[in-house]
């Protein structure tokens, strides 16, 4: 069997995957960039605790219940901020997610500031690969349809999304709802794994981690999305023997990637069959149209 | 012929500019009716209006006999009206098939749900929006450039592409904004022969707006000239480029400029 460690970051990988793969649909595809998606894992987190350490419910539905509430609050914080314009919508991510970690504070049913003890572990090994999995699967057939299209096209160039008959506010929700949904399933799995909750453990900086693992591994790219995850929570594990120079590490490897891909790892590239073709066909078809373009200027000067 | 598109005492203002002011007129069903004016006439606006992108100030757009102002932008597309950008805006990052495979979208149905768990109304529709993707490309003569990226696409390409991807939507009606910006006569002459096949082709209705008178008198049954927000004359090409007033707007005589 798997050392224990290494299980440990197994688990860990597959809940961010989890967590990352939502924001990806909202921040690689959609082109809206959240700050505060702590905010959504916290809820599913506390949700779930409840109902397993409180209500006494079964796992499966804490789970679904944390999913739940993460998407409904997602649609209230939507409802409000989508149809403005430009970075309102960024900036209410940012306080929806510091407001949940202040009210959690002062929470004392769901044991406050001090945090909260003793959870049981009902998140295992196979329980987060099989949803991981599930969620890569979801992620792929969502962007690769009309739906996704969408998304992209409302990235890409909101107004001609407009004349071209989408639905701009309402593919702007999906894609909210849909990564706050998943940030909610991580934060329930984190819970039941790691046995406690405490409100800081989702504050900004959580937040700022989940954009920048979308960014390192290529806005609109789910590969990417799935490189950038492991690199960026296996490697500060590594390092957590050497305490003082886990964020230097971490910070350095966003840095140089930054400095040296600034499309991140992937850039738009997924690393499959399909990707892989279609990278090279645009190659070609490139190339044939400049050498075309050349072969016509040269023919009018001559 | 029949109106497609009447609009009645158009007025758009920007706080204390007046944009467009009171313009009336008439585009005929299956025609193709030009739109000019020196720059900063008000024809971009004109367009915005018709789609939606602004509000109306004053004044009615009727399409097909019905009012259409106050329709969200995103319904306009659906109502049968598409239009093209004076400053290109495709989907940059996407391939040329890309962009035309995501307008064809309002052709198919499936939804969410069918798209995550790939149900059989989600395969069959996609191969059915492929084709149409690919057909459009084929008659707009992009099918050899399908795969490249759209911001590597040449500007007169680039220009093309845009027409393909508004016509994927299945207009009645296409807004086209200076189509010809940035392109040499060749490529002119060539986009308005286009312009004249599709609008028989798809049984449209064309809308175009150029600044270059010369251009367009070839191509339009019906022209209708703005100056500084206000009509200046309306007529077949012939009466227009005989009118001593749109000769002077253009010759450019200062006196005149200020006032409607
Ligand atoms: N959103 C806006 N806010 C304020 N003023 C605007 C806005 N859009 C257009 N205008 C003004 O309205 C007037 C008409 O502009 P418009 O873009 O319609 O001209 P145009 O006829 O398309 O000119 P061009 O040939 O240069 O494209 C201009 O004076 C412009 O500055
Ligand atoms: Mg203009």
């Amino acid at each position: 069997m798997l050392s224990s460690y290494f299980q440990q970051i197994i688990v860990l990988v597959g809940i961010n995957m989890i967590a990352v793969l939502g924001l990806s649909i909202l921040t690689g595809f959609t082109g809206l960039f959240s700050f505060g998606h702590a905010g959504f894992m916290a809820i599913g987190a506390y949700i779930a605790a409840i109902f397993v350490a409180r209500l006494h419910l079964p796992f499966w539905m804490a789970v679904a219940a944390g999913a739940a509430g993460a998407a409904l609050v997602s649609i209230v914080i939507g409802g409000l901020t989508l149809k403005l314009k430009g970075d309102y919508f960024c900036i209410a991510t940012m306080g929806f997610g510091e407001a949940v970690r202040i009210i959690l504070n002062n929470i004392e049913y769901v044991g406050g500031a001090r945090g909260w003890e003793s959870l049981p572990q009902l998140t295992s090994l196979w329980v987060v690969l099989v949803l991981a999995v599930a969620m890569v699967v979801i992620t792929w057939n969502l962007i690769n349809s009309r739906h996704g299209r969408n998304m992209v096209a409302i990235r890409e160039e909101e107004l001609a999304a407009q004349m071209a008959g989408i639905n701009v506010f309402r593919y702007k929700m999906v894609a909210l709802v849909v990564s706050a949904a998943m940030a909610g399933i991580a934060g329930a799995l984190l819970g039941n794994y790691i046995q406690f909750l405490r409100p800081t453990m989702f504050n900004m900086v959580k937040s700022t981690d989940l954009t920048i693992m979308v960014i390192f591994g290529g806005l609109g790219s789910i590969s990417g999305t799935i490189v950038g995850t492991i690199i960026l929570t296996v490697l500060p594990e590594l390092f957590r023997n050497f305490a003082q120079w886990r964020l230097v590490v971490y910070g350095l490897a966003v840095v140089v990637i930054m400095v040296g891909r600034p499309q991140g790892v992937m850039g738009g590239f997924e690393m499959t069959p399909s990707g892989i073709r279609k990278h090279f066909a645009a190659r070609r078809a490139r190339q044939a149209l400049e050498a075309e373009l050349r072969a016509a200027e040269r023919e009018s000067a001559a | 012929m029949s109106t497609i598109l009447e609009l009645k005492g158009l007025t758009k203002q920007f706080g204390g500019l007046t944009a467009v002011n009171d313009v009336s007129f008439k585009v005929a069903e299956g025609g193709i009716s030009g739109l000019i004016g020196p720059n900063g006439a008000g024809k971009t606006t004109i367009f915005n209006l018709i789609t939606g992108v602004y509000k109306v100030t004053k004044g009615a757009i009727e399409f097909r006999g019905t009012p259409i102002q106050g329709t969200e932008p995103y319904l306009i597309a659906d109502k049968g009206i598409t239009r093209t950008f004076q400053n290109i805006r495709l989907f940059k990052n996407m391939t040329v098939f890309e962009n035309v495979l995501t307008a064809c979208h309002t052709s198919a149905r499936y939804g969410l749900l069918e798209s995550i768990f790939r149900m059989p109304r989600y395969w069959k529709q996609e191969k059915e929006l492929n084709e149409k993707a690919r057909g459009l490309l084929e008659i707009m003569g992009l099918q050899d450039r399908m795969d490249i990226t759209a911001n590597n696409l040449p500007y007169g390409l680039q220009r093309r592409l845009e027409i393909t991807r508004a016509l994927a939507l299945d207009p009645k009606l296409l807004l086209l904004d200076e189509p010809a910006a940035g392109m040499n006569p060749d490529e002119t002459e060539q986009l308005m022969r286009l312009i004249g096949e599709i609008r028989k082709m798809f049984k449209l209705s064309v809308l175009v707006i150029e600044h270059h008178m010369d251009l367009i008198m070839g191509v339009c049954e019906h022209i209708h000239v703005l100056s500084f927000g206000c009509t200046l004359a309306d007529g077949t090409p012939d009466e227009i480029a005989n009118d001593p007033k749109v000769v002077e707007a253009y010759l450019g005589s200062d006196e005149e400029k200020k006032s409607c």
